[in-house]
């Protein structure tokens, strides 16, 4: 017995899940997100490199190039349409040696066929007179002018909120523990519930192949891929302007140095396949390895900026390609797996696709009430004097500054934490606001953003979290 | 918009002297700009005792030496604003402040004292590996969730780091209950002072790990655990030496930096080793009537030296008010050499000195039975014996006036450590 | 006889010393200069320290009241102060040097406040 019924499920608030189901929502649907944790984007896609690839370096025909493509086409426009943090900086492949010439030469025909527009091979010279600071090793640089960066929690949490606000359920705090196949779709078994759904739309990350595995005979398998990475502060965040990649090559598989939209500089990510889909643990070895491969792309890296140190689990199939789609022995049952990079810029190009099989299938009308804008967060640091002192007469809690070091103020943390799928916890609004992301990594601003997440939301203070449960920040005191 | 004569950047210990210093050196528009909502700044988390020694003679916890200050600034009636933070300074010494009650405003200063204090290093700039969960605090975040707000952060306490925010919150803890397993250091010695590491640690059988550090962090949502290796003289791991330890909480006692992000934003020349800005004898940096004090000029161990430099910051401000231009001063540099890390100031103005200039500053190792040598143009003019010296405690020479009459023409003073 | 290891806290130079107890009489080696003698005494016949700690504060803007003992108390009586302050709550306004609690612990001292907190709302103003 079903505790609700649905015509769509997407397991999972990442990206992908995200976008297919702000994608859905222009249709007159009943759509249910199921999200383990505690807040969208709280897997894969809050810990990436954050960068919209040109697309040239999926092979021609996949999935990969084809949504990579897509997806970087778009991101303009949506970032304007859902008002999140993107920019074009272009990116540069870097060639260390002349052997390795034909094969930049190979990228970049890769690129024209995939239809990546403007890409110019570079020599060192030129490179450098690009980015002053690439190292004099490099012998050749494919530019490719569309490369972007983004904020991926921005994107997520934008489309998330976009698609809530045109009608989609979220349910958080909710793991599907079993898919049955049923007479008119299939169950999803969840700890908090049965739900049953015509569609299921698979958008788990690195769960994604124990779910498709569930209801298809057509095994898939995930390879998580953990990729360490390192994060300087603002004060080095004009190291590089573009996104610099390195062209694989006889330093192994190249890590990136690129800006960030925040203004940091980001270096990683290392690729170490693990047996634990939740193992985001750094090692000394992989850190070791992003500091030593950034500098052969960039000189005079400050590292003595670096303010914090991540990882995060990509999702590898072994096909090494997206699937997606409808499992062909699994009717209604609609993977996005194997979401590894390029899966950030793809994931909008992904979730239209995916609505659009879905929205054919069920022969859904259109939402007439859809409403394609999202508002953005309101950001005091970037607004001039005049438009701060008079948002500050509206609301004086925008003239409370709590985060020193991004200039964040309690006006900001409180709409993180009052609107549409707002904030349950620290790292909810550390990614909604960047509060804490700055130099001191939270250290002054901590006690007072759980205070305002206690107050807002009436969770004890001994219940606040930094994500998930079990994340409790303080003990019960004697 | 609004004037004043002299604005203060921050109200903690720095903040309250140099107003005090300049009141009574004469001037009399000043505005103290504090960004928390009391006065007293980190003190008011230091509920230990032992402050005070030097300037008061007794020992007084950090609310009360704080309060002494602020009573003495009330009765002056040195005005301050509370709840406001500075965004920015410009070179003419125009700040763009906030807080919720004026909104956004700018006040247009003659004179500006520096005195943001300084911040922990986090984990991040450490690169300690492993997962990211939720029990890892600064120690002074800690310490102030514990002492301002009244909450407990953890129950089985590791910490990393011996400095004396470190120390005092073993202790602190262990009274609260806690169980504080092990400090571990990354040094072969303490940066914290010995009368903590016997009262916090040695009172109740907190084992100090001298030349250890965490190499592994475990636990995906609270903290389950960390694993401490023995480091070689390059400060790396040995492997083999890993011992694991249960805890639900991490301390990082790891280093303070100073606050620089004003000064930094202003174009004031900063010093490479304190990471705050460079001074003349003044406490004044290299923008005319900006002075600096307390920990955003360096970081100090005792408040009592934050106190009187913090007063020659105040005084200076007053002095800079009240003159007309003078002369081309005579700046002369002053060098830190051979084990001397850093020194404050780190030029003086021979001229204009008052009679006497006190040079702070901290040397690079654990050193025993040497000389702090101070040379005028390659002349040794002062030579002082130490039994110990330790990068941990400040050291300072004091530079009278009156040795400079027979060097007319001196371009550098040199301060170094020398085997005796 | 019996023996103890301290170290002296007297300066930087932390000296090791041993302290040799033997029919009332004290002898102690390892010292450089008298503060270590003297030190070393005081710790092996009567050890006191003096205890800070925060008392919860009811009718404030702020939720606790930082406290200490008005002079140094036996070591061996921390943990029973710290049991009977953390039992204790008092009502704002406080002021510095306020005895919060009579006779802690038996120890004849009194812990007294050591921050100024008005009561909520009546904070003074610039």
């Amino acid at each position: 017995m079903a505790d609700s019924i649905y015509d769509v499920i997407i397991i999972g608030g990442g990206v992908v899940g995200a976008a297919t189901a702000r994608e859905l929502s222009r249709y007159a649907l009943s759509i249910c997100v199921i999200e383990k944790e505690e807040d969208v984007c709280s897997g894969t896609s809050k810990a990436n490199s954050a960068i919209v690839h040109a697309g040239f370096d999926a092979l021609p025909g996949t999935q990969k190039a084809k949504f990579n493509v897509m997806g970087n086409a778009g991101m303009e426009a949506l970032s304007q349409e859902l008002s999140f943090e993107f920019r074009r900086n272009g990116s540069l492949v870097l060639c260390f040696s002349d052997e390795d010439m034909p094969r930049l030469g190979e990228l970049y025909r890769r690129g024209l066929q995939n239809g990546v527009p403007d890409l110019r091979i570079l020599t060192g010279k030129e490179a450098r007179k690009k980015e002053p600071n690439l190292t004099d090793d490099v012998v050749a640089a494919l530019y490719a002018p569309t490369g972007g960066i983004v904020c991926p929690f921005g994107l997520t949490i934008a489309l998330a909120e976009n698609a809530a606000d045109n009608g989609v359920e979220f349910r958080f705090h909710t793991q599907a523990r079993e898919i049955r196949k049923t007479e008119n779709g299939y169950l999803v078994v969840t700890d908090s519930g049965d739900f049953q759904t015509r569609y299921v739309v698979n958008a788990a990350g690195v769960y994604a192949d124990v779910l498709h595995n569930m209801v298809s005979a057509r095994k898939l398998h995930i390879t998580p891929r953990k990729g360490d990475y390192i994060l300087l502060d603002k004060e080095a965040g004009g190291h590089v302007a573009s996104t610099i990649f390195q062209l694989p090559g006889k330093y192994g598989k190249g890590v990136l140095v690129t800006p960030t939209v925040h203004g940091n500089l980001l270096l990683g990510p290392t690729a170490t396949d693990v047996a634990d889909k939740e193992d985001t643990a750094t090692t000394a070895k992989e850190l070791a390895q992003v500091l030593e491969k950034s500098a052969v792309s960039v000189k005079n890296i400050p590292y003595r900026l670096t303010i914090t140190s991540f990882s995060g689990v990509r999702a590898h199939e072994d096909g090494d390609d997206f699937v997606i789609g409808e499992a062909p022995d699994a009717p209604g049952f609609f993977d996005a797996a194997g979401i590894e990079s390029p899966g950030l810029s793809s994931a909008p190009a992904i979730g239209a696709y995916l609505a659009e099989q879905i929205a054919k299938r069920a022969g859904a009308k259109r939402n007439a009430a859809f409403h394609p804008q999202r508002r953005g967060f309101v950001k005091l640091a970037e607004k001039s004097p005049e438009e701060r002192a008079l948002l500050i007469r509206e609301n004086p809690l925008y003239g409370v500054i709590v985060c020193r070091c991004m200039q964040i103020s309690e006006g900001e943390i409180v709409d993180a934490i009052r609107r549409t799928l707002g904030a349950r916890s620290l790292d909810g609004i550390k990614r909604r606001v960047h509060q804490g992301m700055g130099r001191c990594q939270a250290g002054f601003c901590t006690p007072k953003a759980m205070e305002i997440l206690s107050r807002e939301t009436g969770i004890p203070m001994e219940k606040i979290c930094k994500n998930r449960d079990g994340s409790e920040m303080l003990s019960k005191m004697n | 918009m609004k004037q004043c004569d002299i604005v203060i950047i921050g109200g903690g210990p720095a903040g309250l002297a140099a107003a005090i210093a300049a009141k009574k050196a004469g001037a009399d528009d000043i505005l103290i700009l504090e960004r928390d909502s009391m006065l007293g700044g980190i003190l008011n988390q230091c509920i230990h005792n032992g402050f005070g020694l030097h300037t008061f003679k007794e020992e007084l916890t950090g609310p009360e030496y704080a309060a002494r200050f602020i009573d003495e600034a009330n009765a002056l009636g040195i005005p301050y604003k509370l709840g406001t933070m500075v965004l920015s300074v410009s070179r003419d010494k125009e700040l763009l402040c906030i807080n919720p009650e004026e909104g956004l405003f700018r006040i247009a200063a003659k004179a500006i004292i520096l005195a943001m204090g300084c911040r922990e290093r986090p984990r991040g700039a450490l690169n300690i590996p492993g997962f990211r969960p939720a029990g890892i605090y600064s120690a002074g975040t800690a310490q102030r969730l514990m002492n301002i707000e009244g909450y407990c952060v953890g129950r089985e306490v590791v910490i990393l780091g011996s400095g004396d925010i470190g120390l005092i919150m073993a202790r602190r803890m262990t009274l609260e209950g806690a169980k504080v397993k092990v400090v571990a250091e990354i040094m072969p010695y303490s940066g914290g002072l010995k009368r903590n590491i016997v009262q916090c640690l040695d009172d109740y059988g907190i084992p100090l790990k001298l030349g250890h550090t965490v190499v592994g962090i475990e636990g995906k949502e609270r903290l389950t655990g960390v694993t401490i290796a023995a480091v070689d003289e390059q400060r790396r791991p040995i492997p083999g030496t890993e011992e694991h330890y249960d805890c639900d909480t991490l301390l990082l006692s790891v280093g303070l930096i100073p606050e620089n992000e004003l000064t930094r934003g202003m174009g004031i020349s900063l010093s490479r080793v304190t990471s705050g800005p460079q001074v003349d004898d003044r406490l004044q940096t290299d923008i005319e009537g900006v002075f600096a004090c307390g920990n955003v000029l360096h970081v100090h161990d005792l408040v009592d030296h934050v106190s009187e430099e913090a007063a020659l910051a105040g005084e200076s401000a007053a002095v800079y008010l009240q003159k007309q231009k003078t002369s081309v001063p005579h700046k002369v540099t002053i060098n830190a050499e051979n084990g001397v890390r850093y020194t404050v100031p780190q030029s003086l103005d021979i001229d204009n000195m008052k009679d006497a200039v006190t040079v702070r500053f901290r040397v690079a190792d654990i050193y025993r039975d040497r000389a702090i040598v101070v040379c005028y143009d390659g002349t040794e003019v002062m030579r002082r014996k130490k039994k110990i010296m330790a990068p941990g405690e400040m050291e300072q020479v004091i530079l009278k006036k009156s040795s400079f009459s027979d060097f007319p023409a001196l371009k550098e003073i040199t301060v170094r450590t020398e085997a005796e | 006889m019996t023996t103890k290891n301290l170290i002296c806290i007297g300066c930087p130079m932390g000296c090791p010393l041993t302290v040799i107890m033997e029919d009332g009489h004290i002898e102690v080696t390892g010292n450089t200069c008298q503060h270590g003698a003297d030190y070393a005494k005081k710790e092996v016949t009567n050890p006191t320290r003096v205890v800070t700690s925060t008392v919860r504060v009811l009718g404030a803007d702020i939720a606790r009241v930082s406290v200490k003992t008005a002079h140094d108390i036996p070591k061996d009586k921390i943990f029973d102060c710290m049991e009977e302050i953390k039992r204790t709550s008092v009502c704002a306004p406080v002021r510095i040097g306020d005895v919060l609690i009579r006779n802690c612990a038996g120890t004849g001292t009194d812990v007294i406040a050591t921050k100024n907190v008005p009561r909520a709302g009546a904070l003074p103003k610039e």
